[in-house]
């Protein structure tokens, strides 16, 4: 347990580091609003929604989570097991691909 | 980092450190007390459980042959004469954000014994996460008395209101549970019962808290926020 306890203080971090990320994802939150009021369409507005929404959600595990600071062994058991999820994705979106041309098929008269 | 490098200096860091933290036949988190640790696999098992909505929420959208609702209009507000498209949500996204701030800021704090500042910092967190929940009910309110139900709504295609009520519903209990075990731990923090001359042990565990306990806190509530930055995404601006 001494070890432990010596480990236990490890996350002190300088205060200016909070609130440079607090005003970073303020920022990025505004960009991702604007997506929406400037009425940006298509492509361009998804990729810019990605975007910002993966550098909002990097900003906060990274940081506010303190997985920077953290060993490979918590950083890589909790980010990898993820990873299995966009797989799910990937079939969903071939499944529901069927399913709507099925749909369109069958429903709306081909 | 420079005090991580003085407590590790016996281990090994990297892909080697990985390698070897894996391979010790002790404890595998090596510096991550064990409430923490606990934490994460929590948020990794309610990762998955968003995950899940979400990805139903995307095979009923891209399945539907139905038009989906604009939730740019649904969710517009008419503010002093103006109508603002999806103003609520965007009101309610810097109010999340601004919380874990005023977390990540409480954890430091508690780290540094300042007992004051943590619990102050923590009952802010907990009083943006009330308005959080506020503006939530206001918006289910307006949804509803429009029509919206889980089975239909006047917009588009019915797996809207399913959907809706599903994911913000349960992002919803997500923040109130977080406002309440806020609470419990600002209150434990006045009360110094994280301080080393304190004996005071925990209702459940009978143990002796510790102020990890305000970041394991933390953790939670930053989890509640990302949630809701995929859920800002993919919800309401997709």
């Amino acid at each position: 347990m001494a070890q432990a306890d010596a480990h236990a203080e490890g996350q002190q971090h300088p205060i200016g580091i909070y609130f440079q990320i607090w005003g970073l994802l303020f920022v990025l939150s505004a960009f991702s609003y604007l997506v929406d009021y400037l009425q940006i369409q298509g492509y361009l507005r998804w990729t810019l929604i990605l975007i910002f929404m993966m550098l909002k959600a990097g900003l906060i595990v990274a940081v506010f989570m303190h997985m920077v600071w953290e060993r490979l062994a918590i950083v890589y058991a909790v980010l990898m097991p993820p990873l299995a999820v966009m797989v799910f994705v990937a079939i969903m979106a071939i499944e529901s691909d069927y399913t709507a041309v099925t749909r369109v098929i069958f429903f709306d008269g081909g | 980092m420079a005090q991580t490098a003085l407590e590790n200096t016996a281990l090994p860091k990297g892909m080697k450190g990985l390698a070897s933290d894996w391979a010790s036949d002790q404890r595998t988190f090596k510096d991550v007390p064990w409430g923490k640790a606990m934490m994460w696999i929590f948020l990794l098992s309610d990762t998955f459980i968003f995950s899940i909505f979400l990805l139903s929420y995307m095979t009923v959208r891209m399945s539907t042959n139905i038009p989906w609702p604009n939730a740019s209009e649904v969710f517009a507000l008419e503010i002093a004469g103006h109508h603002i498209p999806l103003i609520l949500i965007a009101i309610m996204t810097f109010i999340l954000i601004t919380s874990s701030g005023t977390m990540a800021m409480a954890v430091k704090f508690g780290y540094e014994r300042n007992r004051k500042a943590t619990a102050i910092l923590l009952v802010v967190t907990a009083i943006f996460g009330a308005s959080f929940v506020g503006m939530q009910a206001f918006e289910w309110t307006k949804l509803i008395s429009e029509g919206v139900r889980p089975w239909g709504n006047p917009f588009g295609a019915p797996q809207f209101g399913s959907t809706f009520f599903m994911i913000t519903g349960f992002h919803g209990t997500h923040v109130s549970i977080g406002v309440i075990f806020l609470f419990i731990v600002a209150r434990k923090v006045w009360r110094g019962d994280y301080d080393d001359d304190n004996d005071r042990r925990g209702y459940f565990t009978s143990r002796k808290g510790k102020y990890e306990i305000v970041e394991i806190m933390g953790l939670y509530w930053h989890f509640v926020d990302l949630v809701w930055v995929f859920i800002f995404a993919f919800f309401y601006l997709w």
